[in-house]
């Protein structure tokens, strides 16, 4: 089966500290798969070397036929491709949600600009919060402005998205309209990456689960397998402090 | 036994009166004092008559300072000016220095002032002679241009005060226009006019042209540029790559640390010696380059700034949009960070506009320098005070509208709820 992300024994250090420690990762398309562990285990890291918001040092890492290297078209070939929704939604404050969602679309796909916003209006339809394109990201509740990064992300049709703690900075009442969002996008057939503590959704969308600590993939998995029968002590200790 | 308990809402219909009467009292005196050069304490013995004032003022402000009396008027002045008793005695003296400077800032600017008249001979008042900015207005808005090419200096600006207020109420498509030729045409076509030289027009060398027209010109060029010398100053000093971001930082840290009147002494009289023979560039223009680059300087590290304040989250995001170094800092860090910086980028600007003054170092007169001209001039002697108040006037006018113009901006631009 081909590959569409590849990370071939992957290092990566923060000054002398290895945040990263010969990762090794194949993820198929359609797949989605799911990151959990500590915090400090390189989980972000880990996902954000993938669009190359963080440098690796070490080894390979192969996109949809690209290896990511110094070079900046790749790096923004690639970027193209790949959209990632952040923990602090990272919405342009200075822009409407619709000139948030048709600004990228615009000016790096070269999109006339009817076309763009039309693609919009669509995605931001598909998160059902097209009644407030024309508002601000600071007039916007949590939940809200995060579906709207989604939206955004979606904007580009990208062929993989990364999430990393998509939920974490919301209040719990809204944490379930974000999930509703990214079980739908999977249902769609989207590869995605999602960094995440949440259990529920893992168990419902993932094909695999990996688990991280110290910057190490402890354990890779099928999903049910990961819950029921975890094979390392540490993902064990894990599971049974956050289940 | 009422007369000496604390102020409170139980005596507030004996304490307030009597109180509000003190207080008016004590303007009173004050008043007619200045005013009318009559002391209506005059009987009491001269030391107390002299502070009566003050007492009355402070008593009767202890009268009315009740707390949650529920007179809605009462509670906001007690909030505002009577707090305590330093603050009653703030409010005191603040309205008794205005109360008291009032007479003689009128019989200076206007009622012993001279309007009429020719020479100095005409101003016989003890006031302004106003005469001075009368006489000599021809020249302190054009320096030593010719009066007969002066239309050329008027309709030079009357074009660029119709464009920009036109541009007002015309549409933002239009508007796009409006500011591309303002800002790539005009300046050139504005100058060519002014100067002459070509197209049948007298050519008016730059060392003649002064007055407050000159800081007009000045301003406007200097802003136009040190702008975004500015801001690629200032993307530069944060720039990854070492050559660019060294040579930023030097650029900017030699021209912060040198004096302006510096600046303007070499870009004159040293500059020219370092080139080769018979290569001339005119003195204007040497100026012109040595204060915007100077201000740019500054204005790299406003710009700065605002970069430094925006969020890391920021950059990312566009980043993973896959736009590019030039498109990010365009579309989505710049107007965030320079909408951060509007003040400081107001001040910077001020800052230029008042820093005009000191081409006089060079020889350039704007309207600082051809007062100060005027007023050594001997049929003039004595006017520096009607001529600097006059240039304060109108270098605070321009500068005030500058100001109100940046708060506007921001006003506009908030996007926040």
């Amino acid at each position: 089966m081909s590959k569409i992300i590849e990370l071939k024994n992957v290092n990566k250090w923060f000054d002398k500290f290895q945040v990263l420690k010969d990762i090794n990762l194949e993820v198929a398309p359609q797949e989605k798969i799911v990151i959990c562990g500590p915090s400090g285990s390189g989980k972000s890291t880990l996902i954000r070397c993938v669009n190359r918001l963080e440098e690796h040092q070490e080894g390979n890492i192969i996109i949809d036929g690209t290896e990511l290297s110094e070079s900046t078209k790749n790096i923004e070939k690639i970027r193209a491709e790949v959209g990632m929704v952040f923990q602090q939604f990272n919405l342009f404050p200075h822009l409407s949600i619709l000139d948030n969602c048709s600004l990228a679309p615009i000016w790096v796909k070269k999109l006339p600009k009817k076309q763009a916003e039309e693609i919009a209006m669509n995605n931001l339809k598909r998160v059902q919060i097209d009644d407030q394109a024309f508002k601000f990201p600071g007039q916007l509740s949590g939940g809200q402005q995060q579906r709207a990064a989604i939206a955004r992300a979606l904007c580009m049709e990208p062929k993989i998205m990364l999430f990393d703690e998509p939920t974490s900075a919301l209040d719990p009442e809204m944490i379930k309209e974000v999930l509703d969002v990214m079980v739908d996008l999977a249902k769609g057939g989207m590869t995605m990456i999602v960094v995440t503590h949440e259990m529920g959704f893992a168990k419902e969308v993932a094909d695999y689960m990996i688990f991280m600590d110290e910057g190490k993939i402890v354990e890779r998995a099928k999903t049910k397998e990961f819950f029921d029968n975890p094979k390392s002590d540490r993902t064990k200790l894990f599971l049974s402090q956050i289940l | 036994m009422n007369l000496i308990a604390k102020p409170s809402k139980d005596n507030i219909k004996t304490y307030v009166p009597i109180g509000l009467f003190l207080v008016s009292l004590s303007f009173l005196d004050v008043f007619v004092n200045a005013f009318f050069n009559f002391n209506l304490m005059g009987f009491l013995p001269s030391q107390l008559s002299y502070f009566l004032p003050l007492i009355l003022g402070y008593i009767g402000f202890y009268l009315i300072r009740i707390e949650f009396s529920g007179v809605r008027s009462l509670d906001i002045l007690n909030k505002n000016i009577n707090s305590n008793n330093f603050n009653a005695l703030l409010t005191l003296f603040t309205i008794f220095i205005i109360i008291k400077s009032t007479p003689p800032m009128l019989d200076w600017f206007i009622l012993e002032a001279n309007f009429v008249g020719n020479s100095k001979d005409d101003c016989t008042g003890d006031g302004a002679c106003w005469v001075f900015i009368k006489v000599w207005f021809n020249r302190f808005m054009y320096g030593l241009y010719p009066d007969s090419e002066q239309w050329r200096i008027n309709t030079a600006f009357l074009i660029l005060f119709t464009i920009v207020g036109i541009s007002f109420f015309v549409s933002e498509k239009l508007k796009k226009y409006f500011i591309l030729f303002l800002v790539f045409v005009f300046p050139f076509l504005g100058i060519k006019l002014i100067s002459g030289g070509s197209f049948g027009l007298e050519y008016v060398e730059s060392a003649a042209w002064g007055g407050l027209s000159l800081t007009f010109i000045i301003s406007a060029f200097a802003i136009l540029f040190c702008f975004p010398i500015g801001v690629i100053l200032a993307l530069g000093r944060r720039s990854s790559l070492p050559a660019i971001k060294y040579i930023s930082i030097g650029f900017i840290e030699l021209w912060r640390g040198v004096p302006l009147i510096t600046v303007l002494f070499m870009s004159a009289v040293m500059f020219p010696m370092f080139l080769p023979d018979g290569t001339f560039i005119d003195k204007l223009i040497r100026v012109l380059i040595a204060i915007t680059l100077f201000e740019a300087a500054y204005m790299a590290e406003v710009v700065r700034g605002g970069l430094q304040a925006l969020p890391k989250g920021q950059y990312e995001a566009a980043k993973s949009l896959g736009m590019g170094y030039w498109r990010m800092n365009a579309l989505i860090i710049l107007p965030q960070a320079l909408k951060l910086v509007i003040p400081g980028i107001a001040n910077t600007l001020l800052a230029l506009v008042k820093d005009t003054p000191l081409i006089f170092v060079v020889g350039l007169m704007e309207l600082a320098g051809m007062i100060g001209l005027a007023k050594t001039n001997p049929k003039w002697l004595g006017m520096a005070m009607e001529g600097y108040v006059f240039a304060g006037l109108v270098f605070w006018v321009i500068c005030y509208a500058m100001s109100r113009y940046s708060q506007n901006l921001e006003r506009k631009l908030s996007t926040e709820r």
